[in-house]
């Protein structure tokens, strides 16, 4: 793998997070339980899909093909995509989509702290516009699973069971591979087990605060980073995404 | 025609509204980085409030017709994204407008200074999002009216 390659693929990871879960968190637009978390999801997904272009849009150009970031959101397949399992996972109710949310923006917080510095100055731009969009979602899903969490015996209850249901496609942020060694050994981004001691602090003081307990089981489902074994839900959710593209290809308006 | 100063530019784009919050205009949002003419094509340097905010399209358009309508055809956008853009380059001009237009301008602090309607300091936060990617909502507990807040970031 050449450097660009092994670069294209990081783009693509962060890219693809981004780009996957905004469009889940699109799907409360109209639905949530009251108008303020309907405005607060839809503003999120569009900081999402907004930083997608950012991404995407480097990494289209550190490939050399010509694709645009449009492209490569909608004219690849399920197996091209490089985002994490979690991101990809349906919404379920209200508070497993934020605590999806939470764990994701907690990692993601840490993560993008670190690409501030980056060698690679164009990488550093984007984390550093980005970090300021997820320093306001990380603080909401924090509220939010905290409101939960330690609110009625009924959302407890629900919060713990996303906890229990998610924990499991945590581990796949840390678990490195000759992708992540080469960016590493470049300084463009952080080795990913580097990450789970910052992660680990903030997701104890959060649960702790929301009364939740977090699993101790050590399985993670792995094979999104990768590409290797997507869940099921990719393939609908973007059968969904990519319809518009896919039927009426460079459709512009 | 003779190639208007920047300082002349610079003047034109202060006179276009953000098609968000039309009060302010694109310079006093702080988005305009740089005019510089490069041979006989003006260059302008835009940076984006949020990276997904749904207006940058309308602005990149919105310069091009200003300019246009001055006479300047030839303009060249160009994409800004560092160093990111900061609520500190709002111009004190434009907080004032975004005050007696009924949005509190960003405080440091993290939250609004006092309702921009009745001035009330007694003051809560609603939501950290609002009716824009730039804005939060909050609520006077004097007037007991909301209100958009402009995020600081």
């Amino acid at each position: 793998m050449t450097h660009d390659e092994a670069l294209f693929q990081f783009l693509l990871r962060m890219g693809d997070n981004t780009l996957i879960l905004g469009h889940r968190v699109s799907e409360w637009c109209g639905h949530s339980p009251v108008l303020e978390e309907d405005i607060a999801l839809a503003n999120t997904a569009l900081d999402l899909i907004g930083q997608t272009q950012f991404w995407l849009g480097l990494a289209g150009e550190v490939e050399g093909q010509g694709r645009s970031a449009d492209d490569l959101a909608f004219h690849r397949d399920a197996w091209d995509f490089r985002n994490l399992l979690l991101v990809e996972l349906p919404n379920g109710d209200f508070g497993q989509t934020l605590m999806r949310q939470f764990l994701f923006d907690a990692y993601q917080s840490v993560l993008l702290g670190r690409l501030i510095s980056s060698s690679d100055e164009r990488v550093a731009a984007i984390a550093a516009k980005a970090s300021k969009e997820v320093a306001y979602h990380v603080e909401r899903s924090a509220d939010t699973v905290v409101g939960l969490g330690d609110g009625t015996e009924e959302s407890h209850a629900r919060m713990q069971a996303a906890l229990d249901y998610l924990w499991p496609y945590v581990g796949e942020m840390f678990t490195g591979d000759e992708v992540d060694a080469a960016m590493a050994d470049t300084g463009i981004a952080p080795d990913p087990a580097s990450l789970q001691e910052d992660f680990n602090v903030l997701i104890s003081r959060v649960m702790g605060e929301a009364t939740l307990s977090v699993p101790n089981a050590k399985y993670s489902h792995k094979g999104g980073r990768s590409g290797v074994m997507h869940t099921e839900h990719l393939g609908h959710l973007l059968t969904s995404m990519q319809w518009l593209q896919r039927a009426y290809p460079g459709a512009a308006w | 025609m003779d190639k208007p100063t920047t300082d002349q530019v610079w003047a034109w784009l202060d006179e276009v509204p953000d098609p968000e919050i039309p009060v302010i205009s694109l310079v006093d949002l702080g988005i305009i980085r740089g005019v510089e003419w490069q041979g006989d094509t003006l260059e302008i340097a835009v940076t984006p409030t949020y990276s997904g905010c749904p207006a940058t399209s309308v602005i990149n358009l919105d310069i091009v017709t200003a300019l246009g309508a001055k006479g300047v055809d030839k303009v060249r956008l160009r994409q800004q994204i560092a160093p990111p853009w900061t609520t500190d380059w709002l111009s004190d001009k434009g907080r004032e407008k975004l005050e007696k237009y009924g949005i509190a301008p960003p405080q440091a602090a993290g939250g609004p200074a006092r309702c921009p309607q009745c001035g009330g300091e007694d003051l809560e936060r609603v939501s950290q999002f609002g009716s824009t990617p730039c804005k939060a909502s909050w609520r006077c507990r004097t007037c007991l009216e909301p209100f958009d807040y402009f995020k600081c970031i």
